[in-house]
């Protein structure tokens, strides 16, 4: 099964823009490759990353497979108020992943 | 009086010849190894009638990447990041991958700052570009080169 690991402060400041690092684990198979048998590997990529602040979509990335393996992706938000930050990654065969981290506004 | 070419004013000439043909050659072939159609198809598709300004936009990538595999791409926009003025979107693209579209980055005012970085796959030696569409509608890019030695997609599985 999929691991995220996602890196989000716990604490900031209202108005501070926190930075956010995501990882996640897939193989990104390209669909260029062939095996030793000639035979060309089905394409299975994460298409898509979506990130949401308190259910509202602040972030999202369109992925195509010159993403390397096990995509690393890191933006910035600005820190409103305090609640969750929910990460979802979904891609090709169904793949889906999800994580969230919870953030403290002071 | 003799009209003879001396030594020296044949290897003058020689020379100029020589030069004049290198200087011809490289007019000739740069042209031919300017950005393949695919990328520019593909930079067409995203961005649309409008036009590509060079600036505010930084690519930053290794020179140099031992490995095509995994190269650490960061792609930043100059803008104050306000409702009024942001930026909507940062495309990344590549000139000699078997696609040309690498990712595209959707954000807004709540980003606070326009800075994004991920990791790449890089097939050659090639230019990476990466164009950020700002909420007025205008597009600014910038690009990069990179030397791969060990290249991605090439291997069998």
């Amino acid at each position: 099964m999929a691991s995220a690991l996602v890196n989000v402060p716990a604490r900031a400041r209202r108005g501070e823009i926190i930075e956010i690092k995501t990882l996640v684990s897939h193989a990104m198979e390209t669909g260029y490759r062939r095996s030793q048998l000639g035979a060309r590997i089905p394409r299975d990529i994460i298409r898509l990353f979506v990130c949401t602040y308190n259910g509202t979509e602040v972030f999202r990335a369109e992925l195509h497979p010159a993403i390397a393996a096990n995509p690393f992706i890191a933006f910035s938000t600005v820190a409103t108020e305090s609640g969750t930050i929910a990460f979802n990654w979904t891609g090709d065969n169904g793949f889906s992943a999800t994580e969230s981290a919870v953030i403290v506004v002071e | 009086m003799e009209q003879r070419t001396s030594r020296r004013e044949f290897l003058w000439a020689a020379g100029g010849v020589a030069a004049g043909v290198g200087l011809a050659s490289v007019v000739v072939v740069r042209p031919a190894r300017a950005t393949p159609a695919a990328m520019q198809e593909a930079i067409r598709t995203v961005v649309g009638p409008a036009r590509v300004n060079p600036g505010r936009v930084k690519v930053e990538l290794p020179p140099l990447s031992e490995n095509g595999h995994t190269v650490p791409l960061t792609v930043s926009v100059e803008s104050p990041m306000t409702a009024a003025d942001h930026v909507r979107a940062i495309h990344v693209f590549t000139e000699l991958n078997p696609q040309p579209e690498v990712v595209s980055f959707r954000l807004g005012p709540r980003a606070g700052r326009a800075r994004v970085a991920t990791r790449i796959r890089l097939a050659h030696t090639q230019t990476v570009v990466a164009i950020g569409e700002l909420s007025d509608g205008s597009f600014w890019s910038d690009s990069a080169a990179v030397v791969v030695t060990l290249a991605a997609c090439l291997e069998e599985a």
